[in-house]
């Protein structure tokens, strides 16, 4: 086990040098560079004071170099100081927006797991009932909506029009002066059309891998053997099938992890909450360098880990692959 | 015995692998009604200037912010612009991106899908390796910096999608000649003095399609999503140029006093990528049992 372990981690070396060059030519190579951000829009810049703060930002070195010094900050997890106005470190600025991306990821996934297994194994076992046909046609729904239209559908239904939830941010301007109870529905309530539109579309996808992948193991010899041997349907079904049905359902969360960081920019601009999403897109528009790679690094490193995490738990769960 | 008929013998020809998916295709709803609302799509999207009440650039003062009545079926937005007539222009630019963005994650993935598979080794190694780096990254998060930095046209825009969804394509491929390679009548060409490009394109290559027609299928849906979202952001197709995302854009800003403006420019993206779907599922479910 723990060799499997460290067979993985060892593999993800070069996928971080693969991730760090792609990202760095991903920012390089675009027309446009920092300086010109900064400069064009003031009429006193001369040309000098122009090559003065490439030179500061080690613009004018060949791309190799600036590769090999970025690369060499990053392994002592320094990104650099955001090119913007605060210039404050860009991993500060990433680690305060990270655990909230985080927090909201977890809860979604967690909200997917509750919801679409239960929705994938009751659609296979009652199959092609009037459930499993509306829970189709649910699937179907999940995977055509674009997350920004569901975004703001929910901010006018329950937003505007029935005012149940609030429609920005993480908390009322009168946080502080809530009771502790109240401060919680408070966050729950700010968090809950955030964590729906995130999971939304993931939950469409799991329920109906689930219910594939149930219907399979219906049909396995085994589970026709647990009825000849006259266990009950309900011990069957959840105490054989389920466990294996789980097997794979974990392999496919860890592969969901970019998109859920990736469709975080969606939802957090919508609904102004201060995560990395948020933090991407504010950075991409005034061009701040740094924390783009930054972020591109740190986004990419979590979705590593994510996968990394999801096949160590397949591992744990199917003595199968460790034996290799 | 001797009533065995020649007709039973003759009606027996197996038929073409392309007439039995037809007739699965025909029959299989899903597809059918995916065809429909896509068919639909195009007659908009080709007839826009003939079906379209307004201009899409109509501005009028005097009307602006109109909730849908007779004269606007669906509103009119913050400019005074049609909605219905901008919708229906629209169809134009999530077409069209949605058929090259494909078409180029088509062409890299299933180059680099044949390669890795055909011949195997370091070949293999290094393409799988890509694959793997760049399945690593948040695709939105690259798009987005890319596109912004670059100054958005639809080109650009439909270049970068199709540059980074070709992942799937490619393992799928690979897996598709990975498995084809070893087959007998490769060996037959093989020994018949085959080269290696004819074996490829003229044997392997089209026998390995049917999947990657899903793919392409389910990746029209999935680039319209992603233009859409792009242009909702405001980096995609820049207003006045009308798109359905950057019609949600106005949505989103007059939000409280114009739901139209969200519901049904977002309705339109909808309704098109739920048609790719049911058109992909339906071509998947056609050719499963069928070719395999």
């Amino acid at each position: 086990m723990v060799q499997y372990i460290l067979r993985r981690l060892f593999g993800m070396i070069p996928l971080f040098f693969g991730i760090t060059i792609v990202s760095f030519l991903v920012i390089h190579l675009a027309p446009g560079s920092p300086v010109t951000i900064q400069t064009d829009l003031n009429p006193k810049m001369t040309a000098e004071a122009r090559e003065r703060l490439r030179k500061f930002y080690g613009l004018d070195k060949p791309l190799h170099i600036q590769y090999y010094n970025w690369v060499k900050h990053l392994v002592t997890l320094d990104l650099g100081r955001s090119f913007s106005s605060d210039g404050r470190p860009v991993l500060d600025k990433i680690k305060e927006r990270l655990s909230i991306t985080i927090f909201i990821n977890i809860l979604s996934i967690f909200l997917i797991f509750l919801v679409a297994i239960p929705l994938g194994v009751f659609s296979a076992v009652y199959q092609n009932s009037f459930f499993d046909r509306s829970t189709t046609v649910f699937v179907f729904i999940g995977f055509a909506i674009p997350t920004f239209w569901l975004a703001l559908l929910l901010m006018i239904l329950f937003g505007i029009h029935l005012g149940w939830l609030p429609i920005s941010g993480l908390k009322s301007i009168n946080y502080e002066y809530l009771s502790p109870l109240n401060q919680l529905k408070d966050r729950a309530a700010h968090l809950l059309m955030p964590v729906l539109v995130s999971a939304f579309g993931g939950l469409a996808g799991l329920s109906r891998y689930s219910r594939s992948n149930m219907l399979e193991i219906i049909r396995q010899d085994y589970i026709t053997t647990a009825r000849a041997k006259g266990l009950s349907e309900s011990k069957v079904i959840y105490k054989h099938a389920l466990r294996n049905s789980l097997l794979p359902v974990v392999t496919i969360l860890g592969l969901s992890v970019p998109g859920l960081i990736g469709g975080s920019v969606i939802f957090e601009t919508i609904y102004a909450i201060p995560g990395m999403g948020q933090l991407f897109y504010s950075a991409v528009m005034m061009r701040d360098y740094p924390v783009i790679m930054g972020e591109l690094v740190i986004g990419a490193l979590l979705t590593m880990f994510g996968n990394l995490l999801a096949d160590i738990s397949y591992a744990l769960v199917d003595p199968r692959i460790r034996i290799r | 015995m001797g009533n065995v008929k020649i007709e039973t013998i003759k009606n027996n020809t197996p038929e073409s692998p392309w007439r039995l998916f037809w007739k699965g295709f025909k029959k299989n709803k899903l597809a059918v009604s995916g065809i429909v609302i896509i068919a639909g799509l195009f007659i908009f999207a080709v007839f826009a200037p003939f079906i379209a009440p307004y201009d899409q650039d109509a501005i009028t003062i005097k009307e602006i912010l109109q909730p849908p009545s007779k004269k606007h079926l669906m509103g009119t937005d913050d400019l005074g612009r049609d909605v219905l007539s901008r919708i229906i222009w629209g169809s134009r630019v999530s077409l069209l991106v949605g058929f090259v963005a494909v078409s180029i994650s088509i062409a890299i993935g299933v180059f680099l899908g044949a390669l890795a598979g055909y011949y195997g080794g370091s070949i293999d190694g290094i393409i799988m390796r890509f694959v793997d780096v760049m399945l690593c990254f948040p695709t939105f998060f690259l798009i987005l910096a890319v596109i912004a930095f670059w100054e958005p046209s639809i080109w650009k825009i439909m270049l970068v999608i199709g540059l980074t969804s070709w992942m799937g394509v490619a393992r799928l491929v690979r897996a598709e000649f990975l498995s084809l390679k070893e087959r007998d009548f490769i060996q037959a060409a093989r020994a018949l003095g085959g080269k290696d490009v004819q074996i490829i394109f003229r044997h392997i290559l089209p026998n390995s399609l049917a999947p990657v027609l899903v793919n392409a299928t389910l990746g029209v849906a999935g680039a319209i999503l992603i233009e859409s979202a792009l242009s909702f952001l405001g980096i995609g197709i820049q207003p006045p140029d009308p798109s359905w995302g950057n019609m949600l854009t106005a949505g989103k800003d007059n939000i409280e006093i114009a739901w139209w403006l969200s519901f049904f420019p977002g309705f339109a993206i909808f309704i098109t990528v739920m048609g790719y779907n049911m058109l992909g599922e339906g071509i998947r479910d056609a050719i499963d049992p069928r070719l395999r």
